[in-house]
């Protein structure tokens, strides 16, 4: 340790004059090093020991589970689409280097692109490097499609960083959702390429085929018969709850054993994400509670729409619960909304927020004809309304108060 | 008389707890210091200089503002030194202590047939008025004001605090004379808390004609502000004082006895003191004769007051005027390799991501390091968590940072002083500086009215 702070000494002055390597020095120097500051005097004089990396460096711990299963699971949508290794265990070191494969450059893409953004901005105000971009980063890759294009992604996450955050300020500025702002992007400039039934299991990379040496099971071999590679929401949208059942059982959605995005498809990885989110007190609870809630009740009410309307859409009649492990919710309500910064910041709002996500993105869900997931676009336009439930919460704490000087 | 149970906020476990055991000490120097009280010019009328030979009671300076409000010697001897700090603002008069302690006779007065007039003035005139503090804004009374109430709170629960229970054993004539002076000057009631989760000194329960309450609940239910937001709030334009029971006892003295003493129970503790308790002294009395011969390190900040409210000192410096307690602890400053992430030793947290959590009764070895650096405010929830009152902590201060003096107002900020949002500072994962915006925003509004 003394040798390293030693080295860490003789290159600070080396870096003094140029405000960039200034600000990657301290970026890196406060990463390894708690700084020595201590308290003023004027105020109080201990602190508690959490300091915002270890908030963000706790959530990212919480994603842990999700990443692995979910380079387990691009191998493992991958070869089955080819009816290969279809048994779980079968094949795992290849399905986990082909995973590694296809997420490694993902998540490399991501932190250049984005820790560049904000190391240059950071410079530029001469500010430290915040810590929001640690989150940021690992959620990014967990929500895109595999196979999405390097390019597209790099642009997307440039734009997140640019126009949703450092435009409004930085870290603890932001308005919208960082990840979600860039997932959205890609999602509305390359709708070809992001809403298709089958982006989400990754086929191309024979390359990698060839260096495993798996070419000749792949050789000749193309698509099984009666493989669409549609995600269960596509297929509710179609054909109600039965359609789903057709291809996916429950326990298949529940264990994440389906294509869709990295990181949302194993439920038990999430609940474990959000029980040390709970429990640590980084994640607000009352936000996941209430989204529950509204997911829930929406959909009763969609229930009842649809036994009271006998041609009604047949995702209507879906049953509500099962909308807990379909799709995304989980890992939306786990890692998305709970984004202190997006969310409302009174205590009471936060009730209000998570269950208005809830309703709207069961909405977008369920009755929108061309896009069946809901809880991007709930939570990026819930986003825009926190300020205004706070605002609301703000006025009414103001009211009690003026009522109690006039009783 | 309230039952007042509060769940939100926070003790912190210190090592160096005072142990119940009681020194009588005669600290070498005492001394005042004027910028203990807010709201004061840094420059008051010295009416003493170097060399001067002081009794017990014997005015030292005003307030040029104020010049009715005495501020007087805690003991007999000679002011032996005036130190002067920025821009020749006085730090502290010090006055070296005699042998034996002579009082200035002050003239008694029957309490019982005396008008509230005879009481502000006597008052002002033998140096008791300071110990009364005005909320809104935590400075020192308006002798021209008549106050809603009074609250006492009865009790400490900040970190290393002392006892009042212990402390305040059998002062029960002081403390009741205190009482009939203090119910001279409202026109409402004087309202004293004890804690829910002790059985309250003989002092606070046989005491007449309060309104007693008891507060339960982790810190900062004993500060008075929390109390008093749930008794009685202040609303815009109302007035209530505040005062702590030890100086109440002065206050009893002075018209009982007639002499200025204020002789007091002060807790020493803190990581590095080799043995918690208490001394038996004056006010202002010198942090040197308060450790001697009990440090267990010198690389250690001494604390006049406890650790989130109280005020920074050097060891030739003495405790401040509203200060019960001298906390010492460790000097943090160095470097901890991954110490955001893999901590090296065991530290205090609101949140869960430490293990100590699992075991709430453990007492740490804090220090002042900050544990991190000073970031925007990102997080939410945990300024409520601490806050146990109807106020919006975190709106509150962003009002305060955008100089927004009418949200401010209808926020609360008349309700709160520092003390009361401390632990916000504490728990604050961007390590913002809470006490110190509150005070610009106290400052803000103090000047508008």
């Amino acid at each position: 340790m003394k040798f390293l702070r030693d080295q860490l000494d003789k290159i600070k002055p080396l870096t003094a004059k140029n405000p960039f390597l200034h600000t990657a020095y301290d970026a890196f120097e406060t990463f390894l090093f708690a700084p020595k500051t201590v308290t003023s005097g004027a105020g109080v004089h201990i602190r508690d020991g959490l300091d915002l990396k270890r908030t963000m460096v706790s959530v990212v711990l919480a994603l842990q589970l999700c990443l692995l299963f979910g380079i387990f699971n691009i191998g493992h949508q991958h070869f089955a689409a080819y009816g290969l290794f279809t048994g779980y265990t079968d094949g795992l070191l290849y399905k986990i280097l082909y995973g590694l494969f296809q997420l490694l450059p993902i998540i490399i893409v991501t932190h250049v692109v984005g820790l560049g953004i904000e190391f240059y901005f950071a410079s530029k105000k001469g500010h430290a490097v915040e810590e929001g971009f640690l989150v940021s980063g690992m959620l990014i890759p967990l929500i895109m499609p595999p196979d999405l294009p390097l390019w597209m992604l790099a642009l997307s996450v440039a734009f997140a960083v640019v126009i949703a955050k450092e435009a409004f300020g930085g870290t603890g500025m932001n308005l919208l959702n960082i990840a979600l702002t860039a997932r959205v992007f890609v999602f509305f400039a390359y709708p070809t390429d992001i809403s298709g039934d089958t982006v989400w299991v990754s086929y191309d990379y024979n390359i990698l085929h060839k260096l495993f040496g798996l070419d000749a099971l792949t050789a000749g071999k193309s698509l099984i018969d009666g493989f669409s590679g549609a995600t269960p929401l596509a297929l509710a949208a179609k054909g109600g709850w039965e359609a789903v059942t057709q291809q996916y059982s429950v326990a298949q959605m529940f264990w994440g054993d389906i294509p869709g995005s990295v990181g949302e498809m194993c439920k038990p990885a999430i609940i474990a994400g959000v029980i040390m989110l709970i429990v640590t007190g980084i994640g607000s609870w009352q936000i996941m509670l209430s989204m529950v809630a509204g997911l829930l009740v929406t959909g009763f009410i969609f229930n009842g729409v649809a036994s009271a309307i006998p041609d009604a859409a047949p995702f209507l009649a879906v049953p509500f619960y099962y909308h807990l492990i379909m799709g995304s919710f989980l890992f939306a309500m786990a890692y998305m909304a709970t984004d202190p910064v997006t969310a409302t910041q009174t205590q009471t709002g936060k009730w209000v927020y998570g269950f208005m996500i809830g309703v709207v993105g069961m909405i977008v869900r369920v009755m929108n004809p061309a896009y069946p997931e809901g809880w991007m676009l709930a939570i990026l336009f819930m986003n825009v309304f926190a300020p205004l439930i706070d605002h609301f919460v703000i006025e009414a704490n103001i009211k009690r108060r003026l009522k109690r000087s006039h009783a | 008389m309230a039952n007042i149970k509060l769940k939100r906020g926070f003790d912190i476990n210190i090592k160096g707890k005072p142990q119940k055991e009681v020194s009588t000490l005669k600290s070498r120097t005492y001394a005042v210091t004027p910028t203990d009280f807010f709201g004061i010019s840094p420059i008051p009328k010295l009416l003493v200089n170097v060399g001067d030979e002081v009794k017990a009671g014997d005015p030292l300076f005003f307030d040029k503002k104020n010049p009715d409000i005495l501020h007087v010697a805690p003991v007999s001897g000679e002011v032996v030194e005036i130190k002067r700090g920025d821009k020749r603002a006085i730090g502290e008069v010090v006055i070296l202590a005699d042998d034996k302690m002579t009082y200035r006779p002050l003239e008694r007065m029957r309490i019982s047939s005396a008008s509230r007039e005879e009481v502000v003035k006597h008052m002002l005139a033998t140096g008791c008025w300071p110990f009364l503090r005005q909320r809104p804004y935590n400075v020192i009374a308006d002798p021209e004001v008549t106050p809603k109430h009074i609250f006492i709170s009865g009790f400490d629960n900040a970190p290393l605090a002392p006892d009042y229970d212990f402390v305040m054993e059998g002062q029960k004539e002081d403390f009741q004379a205190g009482i009939e002076v203090l119910k001279k000057l409202t026109s409402g009631k004087v309202h004293l808390s004890v804690n829910g989760k002790s059985t309250p000194s003989k002092t606070y329960a046989e005491a007449k004609g309060i309104e007693l309450h008891t507060v339960s609940g982790p810190h900062p239910s004993s500060c008075v502000g929390v109390q008093i937001h749930h008794i009685s709030p202040i609303a815009k334009g109302q007035v209530v004082w505040t005062i702590n029971p030890q100086d109440v006892l002065v206050l009893g003295r002075v018209f009982n006895h007639g002499q200025f003493n204020t002789e007091r129970f002060i807790a020493v503790g803190g990581t590095h003191v080799a043995k918690p308790q208490y001394f038996r002294t004056y006010l202002g009395a010198s942090v040197e004769s308060l450790t001697a011969n009990n440090l267990t390190g010198n690389h250690v900040r001494f604390i006049s007051g406890n650790v989130l409210t109280g005020t920074k000192i050097a060891q030739n410096e003495h405790l401040g005027f509203f200060h019960h307690q001298l906390s010492v602890i460790e000097e943090g400053d160095r470097y901890e390799l991954f110490g955001w992430l893999l901590p090296s030793y065991p530290r205090p947290s609101l949140s869960r991501t430490f293990t100590g959590f699992l075991s709430p009764s453990k007492e740490y070895a804090v220090n002042t390091n900050t544990h991190g650096e000073h970031r925007a405010m990102v997080l939410t929830g945990a300024y409520e968590e601490v806050t146990p009152m109807d106020i919006l902590p975190m709106q509150l201060l962003k009002a305060i940072i955008t100089n927004n003096l009418d949200l401010m107002e209808g926020l609360g900020i008349y309700e709160v002083v520092e003390e009361d949002l401390a632990l916000c500072e504490f728990v604050c994962p961007s390590k913002t500086d809470v006490q110190h915006i509150l005070r610009n925003g106290l400052e803000m509004m103090r000047e508008q009215s």
